[in-house]
């Protein structure tokens, strides 16, 4: 965490996570709810969206925000797997390892990816692009194997489908 | 090939999402307009009782008598929460009834709230229904600018807010008491029962939870009548419709909405177009992960919450995935164990430890290098597990357990021998 001695470049640290509007339009909702702490988990998304992932200092971000402790926000932002808590690559890739997608060929899916792009489960490539992700059900059992990156979902994969969709990220990295 | 009426997937065009305009246009919100003027509360909670309507979440409850026991006299707030969490793995129904036809859901949404005396209303939404949310966003806003949500509703005197919570991951968040703790922005393990969320729910206040296609259902059985929807069904003891995700070994894996109590054998052949590459039915979940195998010599069962559970397994939420003649059910069993291992919450010491326990024993004997005191292993964790975790996961974790040793337990002794997979 962040050392509380250096006051004002905390603060300026942290608003650089969210842009003054967004934090203002929290600071309504806060104002008008009686529950502050159900806001956590949108706050935490939007802190994510804008940078990637939360950092220590959007863990205590969302705290001031919400008015609690920054162990009431950990606690919940360690619990879910789609609030990162360390960096991932531009392009974090779920991959869906449940019982529909296994059955038609997602370990190859995974093992594939895993070869292309040089990484194992759980590990991001050396130009920071792609993260390797195994991922519970993503509810899209009847266009299985899938996976999603980011917030896209992909379906009825091939390994050829898989090739492209990575070069087609490659591209649009470089643009 | 489809001849069942279509209530819930009426508007569904493969591809596109049907908002507010078109879905008036096919008689949306009609039942709100007519409870609102014309019936009470207790009218349309009697009206779903007598439908036979049961929980489309998975456990099958009768809707109408839950609701039944809401306190609606007690003083506001009171919550009604929709459940679209749905993760377990094989059921993909919500999301495919949310991605054609929004406004259904915040038409039951408005129903139930009416019927119920709630004035509160919260959907949580699974991370991966990105869409579906965005759907839910403007289809919100579309019904709060015509009326139908808000305050005075259709000059009743009836006010209803209804806010969406976009989750972030994590199968737990299903399990209703999770859920509550995850819409107050607590960390989400489940709660102690009693006292139960009709008594004190989200913010300690009386809520209930429904599954997003229980609700919907509730405009159809209002605008059709308890008696025309208890008809829909094709066993005698079942009630209306069902949508059915069909997923793994066919070769359409696709979702229909198929009558209540259709015969397994019927949905496999007709509906998933037979098993694919030619190959033989050997066993299906028949409701999600944790509901027990079915096995050939239940292809002629009526697909309901009944008959299913007379032969040891479930209905729960009506997505079936087969598995092939090809097909290790260990090597199955194990991967939907591995899923309930690494969704369990860590609450409790079954769960947390006893599921770990069980997925190495079974891979070890799926590797070949399990013993006969490996097997004996396995059935004293399902025994000792099963009724002993805090919450449903750990219970629902032994379903596919319980099936593999019942139905499959030659096919586990077979590894065991032979000291490698079979398949």
């Amino acid at each position: 965490m962040i050392c509380l001695g250096n006051f004002s470049a905390e603060i300026e640290i942290m608003k650089k996570l969210l842009l003054k509007k967004q934090i203002d339009a929290f600071r309504r909702k806060v104002a008008k709810t009686e529950h502050p702490r159900e806001l956590v988990i949108d706050l935490l998304r939007e802190i994510q969206d804008r940078n990637g992932w939360v950092s220590d200092e959007g863990v205590e971000l969302a705290a001031q925000i919400l008015g609690v402790t920054p162990i009431e926000v950990e606690e919940v932002a360690t619990f879910y797997d789609k609030i990162y808590r360390q960096p991932v690559g531009r392009y974090p890739i779920h991959i869906c390892d449940s019982i529909c997608c296994w059955s038609r060929g997602g370990e190859e899916i995974a093992n594939h990816l895993q070869q292309q792009l040089e990484i194992k489960l759980g590990e991001t490539t050396t130009d920071g692009l792609f993260t390797l992700l195994p991922t519970c059900c993503l509810g899209g059992c009847g266009r299985a194997p899938s996976m999603m990156i980011g917030r896209r979902f992909y379906g009825n994969l091939s390994l050829a489908e898989l090739d492209r969709i990575i070069e087609q990220l490659r591209e649009e990295a470089k643009g | 090939m489809n001849s069942t009426p279509q209530l819930l997937f009426k508007n569904r065009v493969a591809g596109q999402t049907i908002f507010f305009k078109d879905y008036c246009k096919t008689g949306g919100y009609q039942a709100l307009t007519k409870a609102l003027k014309t019936m009470s509360p207790t009218e349309i909670v009697d009206v779903v009782k007598a439908s036979g309507l049961r929980g489309r979440g998975g456990a099958g409850f009768s809707t109408g008598l839950k609701w039944s026991f809401f306190p609606a006299d007690a003083p506001r707030p009171k919550y009604l929460v929709c459940n679209c969490d749905e993760m377990e793995p094989g059921t993909y129904k919500d999301g495919e009834l949310l991605a054609a036809d929004p406004h259904q859901l915040i038409e039951g949404m408005v129903l139930s709230a009416y019927a119920l005396n709630a004035d509160v209303g919260y959907i949580f939404i699974r991370y991966a229904y990105d869409q579906q949310l965005r759907n839910l966003q403007q289809a919100v806003a579309e019904a709060k600018k015509a009326g139908y949500l808000g305050k005075n509703i259709l000059g009743s005197g009836f006010d209803f807010e209804l806010h969406l919570h976009g989750s972030a991951g994590r199968y737990i968040l299903g399990e209703e008491t999770a859920l509550l703790n995850g819409l107050e922005g607590k960390r989400p393990n489940p709660r102690l029962k009693p006292p139960f969320p009709a008594v004190r729910g989200l913010f300690g206040r009386p809520t209930t939870v429904n599954n997003v296609e229980t609700i919907a259902n509730i405009p159809h059985i209002i605008n059709g009548g308890a008696e025309w929807f208890k008809d829909l069904a094709r066993n005698p003891e079942g009630a209306g419709t069902k949508l059915f995700g069909l997923s793994g070994h066919l070769n359409c894996t696709e979702c229909f909405e198929l009558p209540v109590g259709i015969p397994l054998g019927e949905l496999i052949e007709d509906y998933g177009g037979g098993v694919w590459k030619k190959r033989k039915f050997k066993a299906c979940l028949p409701g999600g992960a944790s509901t027990p195998y079915l096995t050939a010599e239940h292809l002629d069962i009526a697909l309901d919450f009944d008959p299913l559970a007379k032969v040891g397994s479930r209905f729960g939420t009506a997505g079936v995935t087969v598995f092939d003649d090809h097909s290790c059910m260990l090597r199955a069993t194990l991967n939907l164990l591995q899923f309930f291992a690494r969704e369990s919450c860590g609450w409790c010491t079954p769960c947390r430890d006893g599921l770990p326990l069980v997925c190495w024993l079974l891979e070890k004997i799926e590797k070949g290098e399990g013993t006969n005191e490996d097997l004996e292993m396995l059935k004293q964790q399902q025994q000792q597990i099963t009724g002993r975790s805090f919450c449903a996961l750990a219970e629902g974790a032994m379903g596919p357990l319980d099936g593999l040793l019942r139905l499959f337990e030659q096919e586990v002794i077979d590894h065991i021998q032979k000291g490698e997979c079979p398949f």
